[in-house]
């Protein structure tokens, strides 16, 4: 009837992956950052997996914790960026490699 | 009114901040009446404390003070807090008082020094180091002030440290006293690890527990430590160089106060040495061993100040001896008078170089008694009541001591009774140098120090055989324009009122413990719930007293003939001054022999091969080895953000396979 | 466990007065931002440091007074629905912070005022930061932990980035978020794998699914808890999850890093004292020796890269990662005393870090710029106060006795060393002695002359004070209107004013010209007295972190 609970942590564990593996990867920092989200999301979706696993709705409120802080860090990281790139031609993240060692 | 016990050092000590923080600042002579009027604060706190004491019943004057819980290191825990009690009251009485007269004296003395705050500044911190050592409540307390005392009493000797003779009779005083230091360590560890404390009080109800020999052992070790602190055999020989220093510290650090620390230590810890008797012995033969000893070297000294230091080595011996004997209260009561009369000579002593434009070579003094009025009485009162002179103090305290000893061995009574006659004798011949004969000083000064004879120094040190480089810098430059002008007088009256005072208690001090009637020793009724009776006392009758007081007067009268008919016009006389003596029975030359050049020798093989090739070889390889791999390290911190993410990604991976590798095993 | 109920939600009782510091720091930073947009920028810096300070004072007493309470109490209290505990530990966390936030508004009111930075920005931020830290401290569930891990993080970004000016401050920014964020989802996702293990998110009913269920081959769960461990791991520096911090340190505002610095440990370090000691203590023979491990890694990596920076900044950034190191020796020993001895160790480094920090602010001079350990070259000589305080806190860090820094070190050690750990001890020490040796590189530096400085001048005034008449002619070209909005210019009154402007290097030139605040040295002074206070007694501090401790 219902698909079975471990596809749905497959999944959120796939997508974290690819998150993490993206965060590595790219070098935008924007997409750096749509990657971190990728993560957040794939750790909701195994909240909600257990949530009703568990037939707990502590999971389910989880969800709208990490969303709400999500978006203020979407907020915050954004104002970040744009004020670093302001004056410079596309985002990338290894442009700004002055610090080191 | 007990409770303001914390106040004793702490005034002292908030000079000495005050005079750290604004001491150029206060400057000459405000920074010395700063330092006088707080150790005078704290002689009046004492007294206060004292007579609060005094007011109790005499099983219940002891109580700990505890400031505050100072380190606790598994079953140990040590409090800062002071012991109040009739030993440490009485201590802390005359330490007090004594001090704030030398204070005021080294207002005057010091008064033409450049660096006349820093010596109020050490001073202060000396006399608060020293309340440290007498009220402290346990070993280590005692231990901080002892310490204290002694980088003080390094500072001091080496106060004028441009002079190399100044600088090394410092560092000599410190290697001496971190010898006897090491016993005391030592001896802090035996009773930690045999008691389990280092307070006072538990570790005195707790020595049933221990062994006779763990007893002797702590016994001795701390004895170590004393004959470091109070220049006994064979650790003396750092005083006589310690009169480098300013004359003041003389009459205080090295006469009055600090080198009595050995023996206030000996009779703190009474009832171990009363529990090993053993060790007692040991004691009483290095006390009286080392008074002969010193009487013997101070007969043939010329320096004014030597004699005097070799004269505080010979009655710190008697006061050991009395320790050793178990006869603490003669100990203590011979520490008092001896304090009053040590520091009046040597204030006396100081008033004469300054009069003489810091020569301390009594061959070419002479005369000054018609000069200096002042300080030629009160010499001659310190003398008789050093030489044991009745009615004086030093006759009372003295001849309780020889009791002591009779009772203890005939054979250590008559050591005592020679070194009393030795006594009478040098000090005779000192004042007759002095202050009678003629003014030898006019045809010195006149022919250009001809007379001065080079070999007048007993001290190794070649460079302070030279008497014609002025012994002491505080006065007025004593260039070829002051020759035949000195007009030798007493000094102003900061420096006489100290004089005077300590004479007064010079011949009244006796009174406070008078032999003869159970009602009379006051000294040793207060005395008695801390050190109890003496081990050996005699208990003979007052017709032997009497008997024994005589005998002591007969001896004390003959020596101070003997210096009257041998010096009263004479200037040399080599047939009494033999090399040997003068020189201190070489001693001092056989231990720089033997052990101060081979050392330094070893120390120099160490220096150049030991340290310098495998110790700092390893250092330095071990630090290349780090630098290096920190060089290559910070290769890793590239700077991009990605590679930082890498890193976490890596071990978080790291992380997760050794979870799985403990999941599925 | 709170089961579905169709019928809606209980609201639960909130007990305002457990969270009141916690109230106290939102509110006052949400006054500090209005008064800033209302007033657009005309109040004076002074008024928003003194209102952030005034706030962080009402925590103070507000944290005191809960201390107060649960201690003479005895047992701990729960707040909103038990997503909150109140007891000793998180008291005196909150007491910490409180404490954290007073001492770095005094010390960045000087910087502020220095660098012409209007508006009440910064001290908003550190407010909401340290407000978030006091929330992890006191978080049962790991939900709220999250939330003050947030709350405590995203100020602190923004901290970094601060200055605009400085390009490397946008750069640690950008790098303390991307990094930030990642780990935050590692974070995230280790509370769902927690949560999907046990059944909750409650610390409290976790430890009690746990004592009932033997479950140390749980992969799930200890993956969860391996997540999490990264997410901390992460906050507090430890290796390998360290490498944003000293680009993060040298990049930020120096008070902002010193805020940083502080209270990103302070909540990081409370939240995984509370998560491994309580929640997940059954689970302890796996997670210590990954602790062990990192521990090492932690100690070694400090000590090591600290000692080849040329930049103080980076260089304090290394030696943090080497105390991180340390405190983490106490978790790892996993019982009581290595629990005390990491509380203690946290409390002495917040005042340590923040009062070395504040003395790398009144260094950096106007710009935030000149970090280089040249030129501390003979600060001791210019400002023997400053470069006494400086030397007394590097001193300490590198544990130096009579110094709360020896303590610390001898504390988590013995802790070791009592659970047996005594490799890692060992390595510990070892590590300390190099990371001493970069310390002392500092001091020294400070204490010797400026390059071309004739040796007379060398002598020593009475009392063993520094004297200020001998100070180098060259050193004391201090322009007085170089400085601005009422900084004290600190330049030695005996100076004769502008002799020898001419020499000198330019470096030595901007180093002369300190312009020292007076809240800034009262910053300063604070943390060096409570450095040396109580590093020569002790007592009181150890028995309050033994009672947080105990009060668990």
């Amino acid at each position: 009837m219902s698909v079975p609970a471990d596809f749905y942590l497959t999944l959120s564990a796939v997508m974290f992956t690819i998150g993490a593996v993206g965060l590595l990867v790219r070098r935008n920092v924007l997409v750096m950052f749509m990657c971190v989200e990728l993560m957040l999301n794939a750790a909701n979706l195994a909240f909600i997996t257990f949530a009703r696993e568990l037939n707990d709705v502590g999971g389910q409120i989880a969800v709208f914790f990490v969303l709400v802080v999500a978006a203020a860090e979407v907020v915050v990281g954004l104002g970040i960026i744009v004020a670093i790139f302001r004056r410079r031609v596309g985002a990338t993240a290894d442009d700004v490699h002055v610090l080191k060692g | 009114m007990l409770h303001a016990a914390f106040l004793i050092p702490l005034f002292p000590l908030v000079g000495f901040a005050v005079l750290v923080v604004g001491g150029r600042r206060l400057g000459n002579p405000l920074a010395g009446w700063l330092a006088t009027a707080m150790v005078g604060l704290s002689f009046v706190t004492t007294v206060v404390v004292f007579a609060g004491l005094f007011e109790r019943a005499p099983g219940r004057r002891s109580f700990t003070q505890t400031w505050w819980n100072w380190f606790s290191v598994d079953r140990l825990h040590v409090s800062a807090g002071v012991l109040v009690d009739p030993l440490s009251m009485t201590m802390a009485l005359f330490v007090t008082g004594v001090s704030t007269l030398i204070h005021l004296y080294s207002i005057g003395y010091m008064e033409h020094d450049e660096q006349f705050p820093k010596f109020f500044l050490y001073l202060n911190l000396f006399v608060s180091s020293m309340l440290l050592l007498v009220l402290g409540g346990n070993f280590v307390m005692t231990f901080l002030g002892w310490e204290g005392v002694g980088v003080c009493s390094y500072f001091l000797i080496a106060f004028w440290f441009d002079r190399p003779s100044a600088a090394s009779a410092g560092k000599k005083a410190m290697i001496f006293n971190r010898i006897g230091d090491a016993g005391f360590l030592l001896a802090m560890f035996l009773i930690y690890e045999r008691t389990g404390s280092l307070q006072y009080q538990t570790v005195f109800a707790r020595l049933g527990h221990v062994g006779g020999d763990s007893l002797v052992a702590i016994a001795l070790l701390l004895f170590l430590g004393a004959t470091g602190k109070s220049a006994q055999l064979p650790l003396y020989p750092w005083l006589a160089d310690a009169m480098e220093g300013p004359t003041p510290v003389s009459a205080l650090i090295h006469a009055a106060t600090m080198v009595t620390a050995g023996v206030y230590l000996m009779c703190r810890i009474s009832p171990i040495l009363h529990l090993a008797p053993d060790a007692g012995h040991v004691i009483a033969i290095i006390g009286g061993a080392t008074a002969f000893v010193g009487a013997t070297i101070a007969c043939a000294q010329t320096d004014i100040k030597k004699i005097l230091a070799y004269s505080t080595i010979s009655q710190l011996g008697y006061m050991f001896m009395a320790a050793g004997v178990g006869a603490y209260v003669a100990a203590i009561f011979l520490m008092l008078t001896h304090a009053f009369y040590k520091a009046l000579l040597f204030l006396g002593a100081g008033s004469v170089i300054h009069a003489m434009n810091d020569e301390q070579n009594t061959k070419v003094m002479g005369g000054l008694r018609a000069l200096m009025p002042i300080t030629g009485g009160t010499f001659l009162v310190a003398w008789l009541a050093i030489g044991g002179v009745p009615p004086f103090a030093g006759f009372w305290s003295k001849g309780d001591v020889l009791l002591n000893a009779w009772g203890y061995s005939p054979a250590l009574y008559v050591l005592g009774a020679l070194t009393a006659v030795l006594t009478a004798y040098y000090l005779g011949r000192c004042y007759m140098l002095v202050f009678s004969g003629k003014a030898r000083w006019v045809e010195a000064r006149a022919t250009g120090d001809g007379t001065s004879r080079g070999h007048a120094e007993p001290a190794l040190e070649a460079d302070t055989s030279n008497p014609n480089v002025p012994h002491e810098r505080i006065a007025a430059p004593a260039g070829p324009a002051s020759h035949g002008r000195l007009h030798p007088h007493d000094p102003g009256w900061v420096m006489t009122v100290p004089l005077v005072v300590l004479a007064f208690c010079s011949v009244f001090g006796g009174l406070i413990n008078l032999p003869f009637h159970p009602s009379f020793v006051f000294l040793e009724r207060w005395l008695n719930p801390v050190v109890g009776r003496a081990l050996f006392n005699p208990h003979l009758g007052a017709g032997s007293e009497i008997i024994f007081a005589v005998i002591d007067a007969v001896l004390a009268l003959f020596g101070v003939a003997l210096a009257y008919s041998l010096w009263r016009t004479a200037v040399y006389r080599r047939e009494v001054e033999p090399t040997f003596l003068e020189r201190a029975w070489f001693i001092d030359w056989s231990y720089d022999r033997l052990l101060a050049r081979n050392s330094t020798r070893m120390a120099a093989f160490t220096s150049a091969v030991v340290e310098s090739r495998v110790i700092d070889g390893a250092v330095n390889g071990f630090a290349v080895l780090w630098r290096r791999s920190g060089t290559v390290l910070r290769r890793v911190q590239t700077g991009y953000v990605r590679n930082y993410a890498l890193g976490i990604m890596a071990g978080l991976v790291v992380l997760l396979a050794w979870v799985a590798s403990r999941t599925f095993s | 466990m709170i089961l579905a109920s169709a019928t809606g939600f209980a609201v639960p009782h909130i007990d305002y007065t457990a969270i009141l510091p916690e109230l106290i720091l939102i509110g006052g930073s949400l006054v500090l931002l209005a008064a800033g947009a209302l007033n657009v920028r005309h109040l004076p810096t002074r008024v928003y440091s003194l209102l952030s300070g005034a706030t962080g004072v009402a925590a103070l007493i507000a944290g005191i007074v809960l201390w107060q309470k649960v201690h003479g109490g005895g047992h701990p209290l729960t707040a909103v629905a038990h997503s909150l505990v109140i007891d000793g530990f998180s008291t005196a966390f909150v007491i910490l912070s409180a404490c954290i936030i007073i001492v770095s508004s005094a010390i960045a009111d000087g910087y502020l005022r220095r660098e012409g930075i209007a508006g009440p920005e910064f001290h908003a931020l550190a407010l909401l930061g340290a407000s978030g830290a006091m929330l992890m401290a006191a978080a049962n569930d790991f939900i709220v932990i999250f939330l003050g891990l947030e709350i405590m993080s995203i100020p602190l970004y923004v901290l970094a980035a601060l200055d605009q000016r400085r390009a490397e401050s946008g750069e640690a920014g950008m790098k303390y978020f991307v990094l930030g964020a990642f780990s935050s989802a590692i974070f995230v996702y280790g509370i769902a794998l927690t949560y999907g293990a046990t059944g909750s998110t409650n610390l409290a009913q976790i430890a009690g699914y746990l004592a009932t269920n033997v479950s140390t081959s749980n992969g799930l769960l200890l993956a969860g808890a391996g997540l999490l461990l990264v997410g901390f791991l992460f906050k507090v520096a430890a290796v390998p999850f360290h490498m944003w911090t000293p680009d993060v340190y040298q990049g930020a505002p120096t008070p902002a890093t010193g805020f940083m610095a502080a209270i990103a440990k302070v909540g990081g370090f409370a939240a995984l004292l509370r998560v491994f000691f309580s929640s997940f203590h059954s689970l302890e023979a796996s997670w210590q020796p990954i602790l062990w491990v990192v521990a090492v890694l932690t100690l070694v990596t400090g000590a090591v890269l600290g000692l080849v920076q040329r930049d103080v900044k980076r260089m304090l950034a290394y030696s943090s990662i080497n105390h991180a190191g340390f405190i983490l020796l106490g978790l790892q020993a996993a019982s009581r005393e290595g629990m005390s001895a990491s509380l203690y160790y946290v409390f002495v480094y917040a005042f340590l870090v923040l009062g070395s920090f504040a003395v790398i602010t009144v260094v950096g001079g106007r710009g935030d710029t000149s970090h280089a350990i040249e030129s501390y070259r003979g600060l001791a000589r210019r400002q023997p106060l400053l470069g006494f305080g400086f030397a007394v806190l590097l001193l300490a860090q590198a544990g130096a006795p009579f110094t709360t820094g020896f303590l610390g070190k001898l504390y988590v050690v013995e802790a070791a060393v009592r659970s047996h750990s005594y490799a890692l001890a060992v390595i510990a020490m070892l590590t300390g002695a190099v990371a001493a040796a970069f310390y002392l590189r500092v001091v020294f530096v400070m204490y010797s002359l400026p390059a071309g400085e004739a040796a007379p001048a060398m002598a020593l005034a009475d009392g063993g004070a520094l004297a200020t008449g001998t100070e180098p002619a060259a050193a004391v070209a201090a322009p007085a209107g170089e400085s601005r909005g009422g900084v004290l210019v600190a330049a030695p009154p005996e100076a004769p004013a502008g002799a020898a402007t001419g020499a000198g290097g330019g470096l030595r030139l901007r180093a002369a010209s300190l312009g020292i605040a007076p809240s800034t040295l009262a910053g300063i002074a604070v943390t060096v007295l409570f450095t040396l206070a109580l590093g020569i007694w002790p007592a009181p501090l150890f028995s309050f972190v033994h009672a947080a401790g105990l009060l668990f």
